[in-house]
């Protein structure tokens, strides 16, 4: 998801100006992705460039900007559309781990476990949180983190399970490659 | 306050070549208010820690204190007496009576006592896991989610400071089993001591503190950080 698409959906509730924003964006996510304002007001300029919001007069200081027909189109559009998989950040933990059993001298397991205790602590806090009451956007957000990193525990409990039995092969140095004598 | 103490606790099944060690020094405390969770893969000694913990089950070597009384100098008609007043019990398997109401089956280790009042307490403690009106219905009149929350309302009935729960939504799905958590969660609130068996992270995550155990030694503790910490990291 882009901070483009998260301001055209809170610009379809009606006209806000960068403060307002930032505080819907802040409220709609519980704060797990917090912009500064020169995020948003950066944002707004490229979305009025492209004729996906409109500018409106001043108001007491503050500038609202408005949706525009083209920017509901845009916002139609990334609703309707599913986000792919490989649109989203490399697994840093999985490379991590992936490095680690090739890497002469890493105590695979030891980094297993680092991880798995972090996650684990991530995921107490996210269970903390749930247990206060909240509304339903903010909950379902939570339970998507909450859900990540419950994954991410049973693929590690699934990479030590596997390290048991893995007995490491020489790794080979690619052929093109010429090692200096 | 310290409720449980497990100090250096060693459990050795069979002897000589086939002997086989379940736990091979653990120590534990768990303080009045305080839910941890135990988590480990199978044969990790998960289930026998929560055993000698509930003086079901006797150390090798080593010791296990409740408020302060080593269960081993008990003999075993005091054990038993402690168990019911003190130590209340979660199981997968529910261990429901079938041929009692739920009034009676939550009330039961209160009767065994010949505690006066025991119907009414029942009954709050069934209204207090959601089961207002409950009260007369056998097991088998109720859903798997109803029956595993008449399993707690036993195990939290009473003067109970230390709850011990093995894989308690085992057979649940999983809001019912959040509700029993949350029930869990409430009643250390309020401060009980309660240790939690379980392989699922998500319901592990409810607890304070995480044990893993490992060939039966803890390999790792993780403990909860400041939710404000977090929400303030990048």
């Amino acid at each position: 998801m882009s901070v483009k698409h998260g301001l055209l959906a809170l610009l379809e509730r009606g006209p806000m100006y960068g403060y307002q924003l930032r505080a819907a964006f802040d409220s709609a996510t519980g704060g797990t992705w917090p912009l500064n304002i020169g995020q948003v007001y950066t944002t707004l300029a490229r979305l009025e460039r492209d004729d996906l919001v409109a500018a409106l007069p001043e108001n007491e200081g503050q500038r609202p900007y408005e949706i525009t027909a083209h920017g509901r189109d845009e916002l139609k559009k990334w609703f309707t559309t599913p986000v792919q998989r490989g649109d989203r950040p490399r697994d840093e933990v999985a490379i991590k781990l992936a490095l680690a059993i090739t890497t002469p001298g890493v105590d695979v397991a030891k980094v297993v476990m680092t991880q798995r205790t972090s996650t684990m602590r991530t995921l107490q806090e996210y269970t903390r949180l749930k247990a206060q009451p909240g509304d339903l956007p903010w909950l379902l957000v939570l339970d998507a983190m909450i859900f990540q990193a419950e994954a991410e525990l049973r693929w590690l409990d699934h990479c030590e399970a596997s390290l048991v039995r893995y007995e490491p092969q020489a790794v080979p140095v690619p052929a093109d490659v010429e090692v200096p004598r | 306050m310290t409720v449980l103490e497990v100090r250096d606790v060693h459990r050795v099944h069979g002897t000589g070549a086939t002997s086989v060690t379940a736990l091979d020094g653990i120590s534990l405390t768990v303080g009045a208010g305080e839910l941890v969770a135990v988590m480990g893969p199978s044969g990790s000694g998960k289930s026998t820690l929560l055993n000698l913990a509930g003086g079901l089950d006797s150390p090798t070597r080593g010791q296990v204190l409740v408020d302060g009384t080593s269960l081993q100098s008990l003999s075993r008609k005091q054990l038993a007496a402690w168990r019911r007043k003190r130590i209340g019990y979660v199981f997968q398997d529910l261990n429901l009576i079938a041929s009692l109401t739920a009034a009676e089956n939550v009330a039961l280790p209160l009767d065994l006592d010949g505690v006066r009042g025991s119907r009414r307490q029942a009954e709050e403690a069934l209204t207090e896991v959601g089961l207002d009106g409950y009260a007369d219905r056998f097991p088998d009149e109720m859903s798997g989610g109803q029956q595993q929350r008449v399993a707690v309302a036993r195990a939290l009935i009473g003067e109970r400071r230390l709850v011990l729960a093995d894989e308690p939504t085992g057979a649940l799905d999983s809001r019912t089993g959040e509700a029993v958590l949350r029930l869990l969660r409430s009643k250390v609130d309020d401060g009980a001591a309660a240790v939690l068996v379980t392989h699922d992270a998500r319901h592990a995550a409810w607890a304070d503190r995480v044990v893993f155990l490992r060939d039966g030694v803890v390999a790792d503790v993780s403990e909860r950080d400041q939710p404000e910490e977090l929400l303030s990291t990048p």
